[in-house]
């Protein structure tokens, strides 16, 4: 399943000429652009991994793309996004966040029905690839299909 | 272009590129006639600066019809004696290095030692990849930049920068511009303990000591900036004060000027204000040769 999270994701995947010049307009806007990175791609998980500190000062977009290739490097498995942090008071919260990187397999979500007191039903979405310890999420096309077969 | 392959070829044999049209849409006369025009002197670095001009607009021309053009190398030594005018002509290069279009954004990041290397293990790559992502789209200045190598200490951690710079001059071109600056001797010493630096820069331009006659021009246009005048008899003072000021030691060019100018202005404050108490326009403007031959330089 198709991961849609963050600005453009509805859209095919941005090329990198296409992310520099986005990147390129948050820096216009003097917005301080940030790389992150994650395994764990539910929709309410806000905090991901730093990739390095958000970036102040920039006045171009080779520095970020610099920073967004060597986070692909390092983890060619995982989502990567960027954000764009508006600073302007009243605001003070981020104004851009898209992905630049998903994974070649991406197993999607699993509905959990919970039964809670007086035969209440609760629903939880779990991610399939969160039953592989992280490290071994999203490491081979073949391990991350094969696991939601075992969990129905 | 949209014609393909051979096409272009045949094509392009017959194009011809206006370059004084390419010249004016780049707008580069203005800023060459401003640095003309507020620089004093460097005739050697004006006509370097020059050619680099010409040099990026057949560049550019050549990629117009279609032949190679790989991006030139830009990166640039800036040698002279202190006060040369290093900085200011750095400020002006990223101005028309933007307006031809080899740099995107034409700002100019300057730092010195302190700003590239760390204090402890692993703390230099981190800051040196900082700055120079800072100044991508622009130049990157480091003044007095052989302060990077400490021969003396094996372990210093300037090494670190240095191999982090040189790369990011080499696979990232198009990206930015590095200028290095300093004293003559000690950028060749470097350049001699550091042999990947010469090799990656292109342009050693330097910058000759200005002689009596540009250095008064420069004290003149200094006060006409800030809106002062020197009397006749103080640029008397002034063409005195440049003879015995060039002999003294830790003589630095415009800078000296600058700063007997400055001085010359506190003197003549309080000149005014010993006075009657009244002062014309004319008066508050002007700088008499008592305030320059107060100087310490006469006295000695």
């Amino acid at each position: 399943m198709r991961v849609t999270q963050g600005t453009f994701s509805f859209l095919p995947d941005l090329t990198d000429p296409q992310i520099a010049a986005q990147v390129e307009y948050c820096l216009r806007q003097e917005w301080a652009v940030s790389v992150e990175f994650t395994d764990d791609i539910h929709p309410r998980n806000t905090y991901w991994e730093m990739w390095g500190l958000p970036m102040f000062d920039l006045r171009d977009a080779a520095g970020v793309m610099q920073e967004i290739r060597a986070c692909r490097a390092a983890n060619p498995h995982l989502y990567v996004r960027v954000s764009a942090f508006d600073s302007t008071r009243g605001w003070e919260t981020v104004r851009l966040s898209f992905l630049v990187q998903r994974p070649a397999v991406e197993p999607g979500f699993r509905l959990e029905r919970v039964e809670a007191a007086g035969r209440t039903i609760r629903y939880a979405v779990r991610a399939y690839s969160l039953d592989q310890p992280a490290g071994r999420r999203y490491r081979t096309s073949a391990e991350t299909i094969a696991a939601p077969s075992e969990g129905r | 272009m949209s014609v393909s392959g051979s096409a272009t070829a045949i094509g392009s044999a017959t194009k011809v590129v206006d370059l004084k049209a390419l010249q004016a849409e780049a707008d580069l006369d203005a800023p060459i006639a401003e640095l003309d025009r507020d620089l004093v002197g460097l005739a050697p670095v004006k006509q370097r600066i020059r050619e680099i001009a010409a040099f990026l607009l057949v560049a550019r021309a050549r990629q117009e019809v279609g032949l190679t053009s790989d991006p030139p190398t830009l990166h640039m030594a800036f040698t002279g004696n202190p006060g040369t005018g290093k900085t200011t002509v750095a400020l002006r290069m990223a101005n028309i290095l933007h307006r031809l279009g080899y740099i995107r954004k034409g700002h100019l990041v300057s730092v010195t030692r302190d700003d590239l290397v760390g204090q402890f293990i692993g703390h230099t790559a981190p800051k040196t990849k900082e700055v120079l992502k800072r100044a991508m789209g622009g130049v990157l200045f480091i003044d007095e930049a052989y302060y990077l190598h400490r021969p003396e200490n094996e372990r210093d951690y300037g090494q670190e920068a240095i191999e982090i710079l040189l790369q990011v001059m080499e696979n990232q071109r198009e990206d930015l511009v590095v200028i290095l600056a300093g004293y003559r001797e000690r950028i060749e010493h470097f350049f001699v303990s550091n042999p990947g630096f010469r090799s990656r820069i292109a342009h050693h331009i330097d910058f000759p000591d200005y002689d009596a006659g540009e250095l008064l021009s420069i004290a003149e246009v200094l006060a006409a900036q800030s809106e002062y005048r020197l009397s006749p008899a103080a640029r008397d003072a002034m063409i005195d004060y440049i003879a015995r000021r060039r002999e003294q030691p830790n003589f630095a060019n415009a800078r000296s000027i600058r700063n007997a100018l400055d001085r010359a202005r506190l003197r003549q404050a309080m000149r005014l204000c010993a006075g009657n108490g009244v002062a014309s326009r004319e008066a508050l403007q002007t700088i008499e040769a008592e305030d320059i031959r107060a100087s310490r330089v006469f006295t000695t």
